[in-house]
């Protein structure tokens, strides 16, 4: 091929511009084909609160209800288990509550609007699991110290009763709880804030 | 250079095709004329049984998407009425299943005889990283593959693994929810992986195998002693050591695919779940998104990197553990793509290396089998200790190889290959 006659510069010039316009292109045709996989608007729709009636629920007993796909558990806990809470803060990662995985009207030593009552997403910090109830204590499978809790059996995290994560496992932080606010005493609403803010 | 058409100059037919297209001249590059070293050994079969169960996957696998149904409400009845109620249909899937196995056993076996002779050192960088690149998309297509029945641990595993992406510091939670199509492992999920495990990453296989496949006939094969055939030629520029692939190696191989044919069927006919290890118990239950299982392990596979994902356990740098982890599970498969660079012996093959190698060699191998064993188990204290000993040792294995590969001392190589009369 031959460059005689040719204008070097003009035709630089249109290579770089369709490239340009090109990649800009390819950059525009790409993102519905990138942006389908998003939430749909149906999938968006979804999530409502869910009613929780816990009038059955024993002392110490764990019950799970699904809201927005996830497990989400209510304890009724037993004064030993409350008791027992603030001797285990020595061996956790965040005792204190300080990370937000929980609304400020459960950002207390319980981790709950009703101290007995325990509300929390039962989806493991660390990659998503459905911990283990593991109420009983002492347990030798679970080390020294413990109280009752979770076990997650994917990755060997724990967590106490108050869902607050030990140190030295791979979640790293409290199990999270979610918005809820007491319609009755025994009836919770699961994904709705309390209408006076959670101070009661 | 021009394409000379029909180089061979046949005539008749063929002669007409070969006018046209390539056909004679893509016969004799690539196998009558291929010439490969003489001296393979039993390590050799495993390439071309990998494309045998290649295929395997690519036919089942087209069958069981005429009968099977992506969608949360409705796969798992799907998978049970292929098992019940297709004829034949539980062959179907039982070779498919066991074929996913058993594309990882001749894999691994495959990449271990990579790793013995040296094959991923120069020239042969490009092949070694499109095996890589083929690794990498198949663990993908394991990993959807196993969701699409939606029992527990399909939807477990696809919980914990893509879970693994919100580990990425600020866009992981958005990535994650990209990924689902929900705000949990739901319908548009399996839906999607359905496409992607049955459309999409199969082409990107094929293609990638291709690619593999032309690296190698581009630069010739190595060999159990990792020297060099093309340095002598006889008088009519063939390798004086090397046979032609055809019929030579043709009828190796098909023996090969002879003895792996009976051991493959073996294991449909008479232990397809493999004693949990291929199909796992907990996936005989559909998915409950409520309840984990009270153990879960991925499939026998994955164990060694998830025993790895699993042994980090501590905050380091102000980084959490569980990033490490993710970052060590990625890390464990993207070391293998340096590999080349990695070595610094000068000899290729183990049997001239000297003992620090074949002790590294060993140590990683071990290493590599307890991590798989570790990852089947439920961890305990103990246990991690152990898996968090072999991650060490298996990302020793690597980024300490430019160094004891080096201070090595090695056997001097043979000019020509020393075995192997065919």
């Amino acid at each position: 091929m031959s460059n005689e006659g040719v204008d070097v510069g003009k035709r630089r010039f249109l290579t770089a511009a369709t490239t340009v316009v090109g990649g800009v292109g390819a950059g525009f045709a790409a993102w519905p084909f990138l942006s389908s996989w998003q939430p749909s608007e149906r999938a968006k729709a979804a999530g409502a609160p869910v009613t929780a009636d816990i009038s059955a629920l024993e002392e110490g007993a764990l019950v799970i209800f699904e809201w927005r796909g996830k497990p989400v558990w209510v304890i009724r806990r037993s004064p030993e288990m409350l008791e027992n809470l603030p001797s285990v803060d020595g061996e956790l990662r965040d005792p204190g509550s300080e990370k937000e995985q929980q609304p400020a009207y459960a950002q207390n030593a319980t981790r709950s609007i009703r101290p007995e009552i325990m509300v929390m997403v039962g989806a493991c910090t660390h990659l998503g699991c459905a911990p283990l109830f593991r109420p009983d204590f002492p347990a030798e499978d679970m080390g020294k110290n413990w109280k009752g809790g979770f076990f997650c059996p994917c990755h060997g995290s724990k967590f106490d009763l108050a869902g607050r994560v030990y140190k030295g496992v791979p979640a790293p932080t409290n199990l999270p709880v979610p918005k809820y606010r007491f319609e009755s005493d025994n009836v919770i609403v699961i994904g709705e804030d309390p209408t006076d803010g959670g101070v009661a | 250079m021009a394409i000379v058409p029909n180089p061979h100059k046949t005539t008749g037919f063929l002669g007409w095709i070969d006018d046209r297209f390539p056909l004679t001249k893509m016969w004799r590059d690539h196998v009558s004329e291929y010439y490969a070293p003489k001296n393979f050994n039993f390590w050799y079969f495993f390439g071309s049984l990998a494309l045998l169960v290649l295929v395997n996957q690519l036919v089942t696998g087209i069958w069981l998407a005429m009968f099977f149904k992506p969608d949360a409400a409705l796969a798992f009845e799907s998978v049970e009425y292929i098992m019940r109620d297709v004829e034949w249909g539980w062959l179907i899937r039982y070779m498919h299943s066991t074929g996913a196995s058993a594309f990882f056993v001749v894999v691994f076996l495959h990449m271990y005889r990579g790793l013995l002779y040296g094959s991923y050192r120069k020239p042969r960088e490009l092949i070694w990283i499109f095996g890589c690149l083929i690794f990498f998309v198949m663990m993908a297509e394991g990993f959807l593959g196993y969701v699409l029945p939606w029992g527990q641990m399909s939807y477990w595993g696809a919980q914990v693994i893509i879970s693994l992406f919100g580990a990425i510091p600020i866009v992981g939670e958005d990535l994650v929810t990209w990924i689902r199509g929900d705000f949990f492992i739901a319908d548009a999920t399996i839906n999607r992986f359905f496409s992607l495990h049955v459309v999409a990453l199969p082409f990107v296989l094929v293609g990638l195998v291709i690619a593999h496949l032309l690296a190698l006939h581009e630069v010739g094969s190595n060999n159990p002693d990792g020297v060099e055939i093309k340095k002598h030629k006889d008088e009519n520029g063939i390798p004086i050591d090397g046979i032609a692939f055809h019929p030579y190696y043709t009828v190796k191989d098909i023996f090969g695919t002879g003895v792996f044919l009976i051991l493959f069927a073996f294991v449909i006919f008479f232990i397809p779940d493999f004693g949990g290890y291929f199909l796992e118990k907990p996936n005989f239950e559909a998915a409950n998104p409520m309840v984990t299982p009270e153990h879960i392990a991925p499939v026998w596979y994955f164990t060694p990197q998830y025993a790895m994902l699993r042994a980090i356990t501590v905050d380091l740098f102000g980084v959490p553990a569980k990033l490490w982890g993710v970052a060590v599970l990625g890390g464990s498969v993207v070391i293998l793509f340096f590999l080349p660079w990695l070595d610094r012996s000068p000899v290729k093959s183990i049997r001239y290396k000297g003992m620090i190698s074949k002790v590294a060699l060993a140590l990683f191998t071990v290493s590599f089998v307890v991590l798989g064993y570790l990852g089947t188990q439920p961890p305990t204290e103990g246990k991690t200790l152990l898996a968090q000993i072999g991650t060490a040792i298996y990302f020793g294995f690597f980024l300490l190889m430019p160094f004891y590969s080096k201070l090595d001392k090695t056997k001097p190589e043979p000019d020509r290959i020393t075995d192997g009369g065919h």
